[in-house]
Parts: structure tokens; C-alpha cells; sequence
């Protein structure tokens, strides 16, 4: 964390459309170098929309998006090559980068090593998750963008995965964006969070500060955080 | 007996035709969405392009690898053409392939003239097992076989054909790595070309080809592809032997006029079933 050096990603005022609808409405958002930030937010919300945009995937219709480094998003679903082998769909995850080697991703998850060459879609949810995980460290990102890390797995595999991206980003400086339904646990591993609905930031802030917030706890937290 | 053995010999030459035209059917299909229908005139395409190579005193071999040369590159350009802006929607693109196809009759006849042409393949005859067969159905069989295999090395094992079957996989996984779709794209219809243009070379020494032959050819090579649910290049590939074979049979037992409503029924056939069975393109 360079004292005073820019964000490493900084979004103005984005605006984003899918014909006549406005999937996004003004969102700013802004993530330093080695920073872990949650986006939650409802379904539909425009999440998954954000980080595309971000990737290059959908186009802005208004706003500024500056990325001063490489980003790798995990997509929400995981979406592995089914048909390919593990390591091929690491490998796969190097193609902006000339380094395809993948032994650091085995270091990092050593029961990939073991599953290197069993097709992807036969792996379980969990181990797929950290197969695509894996895959986008293969493209040596700056900002890692997970969508949706906890859909569908069972909460130890989401510890353990969360876990692994809190050891990430405190080795390697890796930032990390996480974006999360499951509010308690984003709140948990990031210092920062941003809580977006229907396409504009309703709140940011720390996120001890938006745990005891009344509004994200009645929302997003069942009230269950109360004193 | 031996009638059955040399229908089923040439049934399996033209068949293996049949099955490069589904394969490249096959690859553009699954990287970009698209039915390619201008498939049939790489074949026409290669067919010419070696004729004139021949006539202009071009040795056997290199006449035939410079013309699947330049049916690769022509795949390229109608995949341009095709493919046209980032986001085009594969219908559109379908419908562009068919376009396509007509202009090339055009430039067919303006180059070549209306006639069917043909050339002298491999000539003579090899002796199997009692069956005399003509050395050009066994260059065919060879050519294809190993041309599937290559391209089963080259989708399974190289990094760039990785990232094609990736495109076909998971368009938007792929794109999310940096995978430039839209190129692969365009590869893929140069692969399609060379595969079309290789068929059209090792068929005209068997069939005389004309500027709108590749209806024909195309209605074969799409109805093999129909076998593997356009995206299972090998049940393409063995698709196009047994259309191939039952072909021969009912050209040889009965009347040859009848070859392409074989290939039309068993298409219509397959759909059909394969509508029944919800989703042609599910695994
Ligand atoms: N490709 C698309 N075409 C049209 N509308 C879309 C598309 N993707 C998302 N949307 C719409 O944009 C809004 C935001 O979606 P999304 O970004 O997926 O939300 P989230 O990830 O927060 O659940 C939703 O209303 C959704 O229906
Ligand atoms: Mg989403």
C-alpha cells in the first residue's frame, strides 16, 4: 500500500444500459492497491454488470472507468470448459500472459495438483470453485474480482476458499473485489464494502461501520447482528 | 459379393468427402454459432482452383495444397465478411454465408465458364483382398483420416486450438480470459475452408464438379454434421461414411439420381429426432 499512489481501479459516474433498461445509474467506486472490497447487493442489482463492464465485456453507456493494472474476474457460476482437464483450464487463464506455468496455483490449492488431469465438469462445486479461482491467478491480475464466491457451496468450502483469498491478499498484495449476496461473510473478510441497489451505491463505508448500520442490518444481515 | 465390396469401397471415399465438408461444417459452427451455408463452395472452390493449377503445368500435389491454400484464405474472407462487426448475431451472419454462396456462382462462371470440369486423380487400381479398388479412393480415405486426427492434435493438445475450443465451450468464460472471440472466428472459418477446399480436391477426380455443386456437396457434408448435433466432430465424421456408404449402396443396387434424397431424408430424419430429444446441441 504506496502511501498517496492512485487507485488501482476507479470508476466515475457510470452509466450502463441493456437496450432501454439502466442496469447501472452514476456508480462510483474506487479500490486501492492490496485493498479487499465487497460489493453486496441484491439480485439483479447490477453486480455481475459492474464487473463486466470493468472487463471489457459490456460497454458504458456514460462515465469513466480507469484500471491501472491487470484484472481477472471469477465468474459468478464458476464456468469452467467442462470437457477440458484442470490443468488445461489453468492454463487457459494465462492467455494475456506469457507465463503458463501452474505450479504457483497448485502451491496455493495442492488437491488441484491431485486433480490435474480429471475433466473439469466432473469435478464437485467446491473443487471447481477453486479451479476457477485458480484460473484467473493464472492471468497475474492486480485486482482479483470474485463474483459470487459462495453461490451454491456448502459454508465450510466457502470458509475455506475465503480463507485462501484473505492469504492471497495479505502475501501478495493481490486486491481483491468480492462480490457477494452473502453479505455477513463479505462484511467478515473485506475492510471496505460498497451496498448497491438497483444500479446506483445506496451505502459505502468500512465495513465495521456498516455492519452495525440499522439499514444493512434489517436488509442484509436478518437483524441478526443486534447487541 | 464382390459388386458389395466395391460400392462399399467408394461409398467410403465419397463418404470420407463428406465427412471433411460436416467437420468443417462443425468448427465454424461451434466457435461462432453460425451454419456456414457457403460450406459447399470452398469444395467448388478447390475443385477449380486445382483444375487450373494442373492445366497451367502445376505438378499433382502442389496444385492440390496451393488450392486448399487459397480455400483457406477465401474461409477467412467470407468469415470477414460473415462474421462482420464485434456482436453481429450468428443468424445475421447465416444469413450473410447463404449471400455468399450465390456471389460465388458468379465468379464461378465469369473465371471458369458453366461446364463441369474434372481431373485425373491418383489413377490405377489397388488390389485388396480381392477387390480391386481405385488408388484415389484409398488417397481419400488416407488424406481424411489424417486430417482428423490433426485436427483432433490441434482442438486437443496446441494452446491456440485450446483457446478455439474454449470459444466453443464457454463464449463468455473465454472472453473473461482475454480470448478474442470474434478472430477466433475467423479462424475457424479458415479452418472450414481448408477442410471444405481439401474435400473439394480429392472429390473432383471421382465427380465432375460445377459452379452449383456445392448444393449438393453442402446438403451431404450438413447432414453428416446433423449426426453429432453439429457440434461432435468425430459422430460428424463416422456421419459422413455411413451417408457416404448407404449412398453407394442405393446409387449402385438402384438408381443414382436418388443419392441426394437419401442425404435430405436422413437429415430430415435426424432432426426430427433429435428435435424429439429436446436440443440438438445438448450433450
Ligand atoms: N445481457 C443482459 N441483457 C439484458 N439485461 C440484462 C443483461 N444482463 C443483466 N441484465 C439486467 O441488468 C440488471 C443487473 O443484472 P446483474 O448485473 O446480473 O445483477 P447482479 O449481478 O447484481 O445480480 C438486471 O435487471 C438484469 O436483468
Ligand atoms: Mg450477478
Amino acid at each position: 500500500m504506496r502511501e498517496g499512489s492512485e487507485p488501482l481501479l476507479e470508476i466515475h459516474d457510470l452509466v450502463v444500459r441493456y437496450g432501454v433498461a439502466t442496469a447501472l445509474d452514476g456508480v462510483d467506486i474506487s479500490v486501492r492497491r492490496a485493498e479487499m472490497v465487497a460489493l453486496v447487493g441484491p439480485n439483479g442489482a447490477g453486480k455481475t454488470t459492474l464487473l463486466d463492464t470493468v472487463s471489457g465485456l459490456v460497454a458504458a453507456a456514460a462515465g469513466r472507468i480507469q484500471l491501472r493494472g491487470r484484472l481477472a474476474q471469477v465468474p459468478e457460476g464458476r464456468r469452467l470448459f467442462p470437457e477440458m482437464t484442470v490443468e488445461d483450464n489453468l492454463r487457459l487463464g494465462a492467455w494475456r500472459v506469457r507465463d503458463r506455468r501452474v505450479d504457483p496455483v497448485y502451491e496455493l490449492f495442492p488437491h488441484l495438483a491431485e486433480l490435474r488431469r480429471r475433466k473439469a465438469g466432473s469435478l464437485s462445486c467446491g473443487e471447481q470453485q477453486m479451479v476457477a479461482v485458480g484460473r484467473a491467478l493464472m492471468g497475474q491480475p492486480d485486482l482479483l474480482a470474485v463474483d459470487e464466491l459462495s453461490l451454491g457451496l456448502a459454508p465450510q468450502v466457502v470458509d475455506m476458499l475465503a480463507a485462501h483469498l484473505q492469504d492471497l491478499n495479505r502475501r501478495s498484495g493481490m486486491a481483491i473485489l468480492l462480490v457477494e449476496q452473502n453479505a455477513r461473510l463479505a462484511l467478515d473478510i473485506c475492510s471496505r464494502a460498497y451496498v448497491i441497489e438497483a444500479g446506483r451505491i445506496a451505502l459505502t463505508g468500512p465495513s465495521e461501520q456498516l455492519r452495525r448500520s440499522p439499514e444493512v442490518q434489517a436488509a442484509y444481515l436478518g437483524g441478526a447482528y443486534e447487541e | 459379393m464382390s459388386l458389395f465390396l466395391q460400392y462399399l469401397a467408394a461409398g467410403i471415399a465419397t463418404g470420407s468427402t463428406f465427412a471433411l465438408v460436416a467437420t468443417g461444417f462443425v468448427v465454424i459452427y461451434r466457435v461462432t454459432g453460425v451454419i456456414n451455408f457457403a460450406q459447399g463452395v470452398f469444395a467448388v472452390l478447390g475443385g477449380f482452383l486445382a483444375y487450373s493449377l494442373l492445366h497451367a503445368g502445376v505438378a499433382h500435389g502442389l496444385a492440390e495444397g496451393l488450392a486448399v491454400a487459397v480455400t483457406a484464405a477465401i474461409g477467412l474472407a467470407f468469415g470477414l465478411v460473415a462474421l462482420g462487426r464485434r456482436g453481429t448475431p450468428p443468424l445475421a451472419s447465416l444469413i450473410v454465408t447463404l449471400g455468399l454462396a450465390i456471389f460465388s456462382y458468379a465468379v464461378v462462371i465469369t473465371i471458369w465458364g458453366d461446364n463441369p470440369i474434372s481431373y485425373e486423380g491418383l489413377s490405377g487400381l489397388l488390389a485388396v483382398g480381392g477387390v480391386s479398388m481405385q488408388r484415389q479412393y484409398v488417397l481419400i480415405v488416407a488424406a481424411a483420416v489424417a486430417t482428423f486426427l490433426a485436427l483432433a492434435l490441434f482442438f486437443g493438445r496446441t494452446y491456440l486450438g485450446m483457446a478455439l475450443t474454449a470459444c466453443s465451450s464457454d463464449q463468455r468464460a473465454a472472453r473473461l480470459m482475454g480470448i478474442d472471440v470474434w478472430r477466433m472466428g475467423l479462424l475457424a472459418f479458415a479452418v472450414g475452408g481448408a477442410l471444405g477446399g481439401l474435400a473439394g480436391v480429392l472429390l473432383t477426380p471421382l465427380q465432375p464438379v460445377e459452379f452449383d455443386s456445392d448444393v449438393g456437396i453442402a446438403v451431404n457434408g450438413f447432414a453428416a454434421a446433423i449426426f453429432g448435433g453439429l457440434v461432435r466432430p468425430a459422430t460428424a465424421f463416422a456421419g459422413g461414411l455411413v451417408l457416404g456408404v448407404a449412398e453407394a449402396m442405393v446409387a449402385g443396387y438402384f438408381r443414382s439420381s436418388y443419392e441426394t434424397a437419401i442425404a435430405l431424408a436422413v437429415m430430415l430424419g435426424l432432426m426430427l429426432w433429435q428435435a424429439s430429444r429436446r436440443g440438438p446441441t445438448e450433450e
